[in-house]
């Protein structure tokens, strides 16, 4: 398989989560779709990994990860925060940042 | 017969991040999906020989993280509002959106000029991806991004903590009695300022001046519990 194909697959899966994030409105599923979008930028990093035949690209593929779970335990700390506040658990009402 | 595991591989992972965009009852379903995705993302990784990356793919992610998605969707769950899509202007645009990402991301791979991107990769020394090399590397040439991964996952654990903690510390129940949850509890001395404290008040000893306990912080409740309080807040 050509690298090319990866490459492919990893556009076709960041534009579903971009849509993803732009249409949905659950809060929780907008966070799973970033998750699409940084694992679909972790496979075009590790194809060019590949590529290159050095593993640098896999360290930056780690490090993606790193900070894609530490954006899940905010994230989901928030929509925790915001269900015990009672405040409504969607992005379109939620419109203010203050408490 | 790699093309052959290569098209499962992106058949599944299409099919999930597919399930997780448009399943619209339950966000429980949604979860399901991403975890095949990521499962058939390691294969695919597999296939780009990163076996340590695959693995810590099915671990990490489809294991750890995807189990924290499921208590919190347990947590909340039930009570999903009636997900309408969006309004009649703004849906278009933002298909719209996306057809030109995909277009724009095409024509960045199509014209790009890298001649290597046609081949299957190159040559690659023995041991490539496995976990001594990744290790080997964090180590030395990328040790400041593995110190500072480290420092960023601390504060991520702190901040979760502190966001979704219970604001009114270890509360009263219906009776008015403040469980003791341990030994501890019985013999710490008086006034030593912890959550337990901040519900039941400040001892009298502190506070001979004024006849009322020492308001500390925004824990300590008086009067009737209001809503908030039942939900932990």
């Amino acid at each position: 398989m050509s690298i090319t194909w990866y490459l492919v697959l990893s556009a076709m899966l960041f534009a579903l989560g971009a849509g993803g994030v732009l249409v949905r409105r659950n809060p929780l599923v907008v966070l799973l779709c970033l998750e699409l979008m940084l694992n679909a930028a972790n496979l075009a990093l590790i194809a060019f990994s590949r590529m290159h035949g050095n593993g640098d690209g896999q360290i930056f593929a780690i490090i993606v990860m790193v900070v894609a779970a530490c954006e899940v335990t905010v994230g989901l700390g928030l929509i925790v925060a915001m269900y015990r506040r009672r405040l409504p658990v969607d992005v379109d009402e939620l419109r203010e940042l203050h408490g | 017969m790699a093309e052959v595991f290569f098209f499962i591989a992106a058949f599944g992972a299409l099919a999930g991040a597919i399930g997780v965009v448009f399943s619209t009852d339950n966000p429980f379903y949604s979860v399901l999906a991403l975890v095949g995705h990521l499962l058939s993302l390691a294969g695919l990784f597999l296939l780009l020989r990163a076996e340590m990356l695959a693995a810590a793919q099915v671990v990490v992610y489809a294991g750890a993280v995807m189990v924290l998605y499921v208590f919190v969707v347990a947590y909340i769950g039930g009570e999903e509002p009636n997900m309408q899509p969006l309004g009649p202007t703004l849906r278009p645009v933002s298909y719209l959106f996306v057809g030109v990402v995909l277009v724009e991301l095409f024509i960045a791979i199509l014209g790009s000029g890298l001649t290597a991107l046609d081949t299957e990769g190159a040559e690659f020394a023995f041991g490539f991806g496995t976990p001594d090399q990744i290790g080997e590397l964090l180590l030395t040439k990328f040790l400041l991004a593995f110190e500072l991964a480290s420092i960023l996952l601390l504060l991520a654990a702190v901040g979760a903590v502190v966001l979704a903690r219970r604001r009114s510390g270890v509360g009263a129940d219906e009776d008015g009695v403040v469980p003791t949850y341990s030994v501890i509890d019985m013999v710490r001395p008086e006034g030593t300022g912890t959550m337990r404290e901040s519900a039941t008040g400040l001892p009298d000893v502190l506070d001979a001046g004024s006849g009322e306990p020492l308001q500390v912080g925004a824990g300590v409740r008086q009067g009737s519990p209001s809503e908030d309080e039942e939900r932990g807040w």
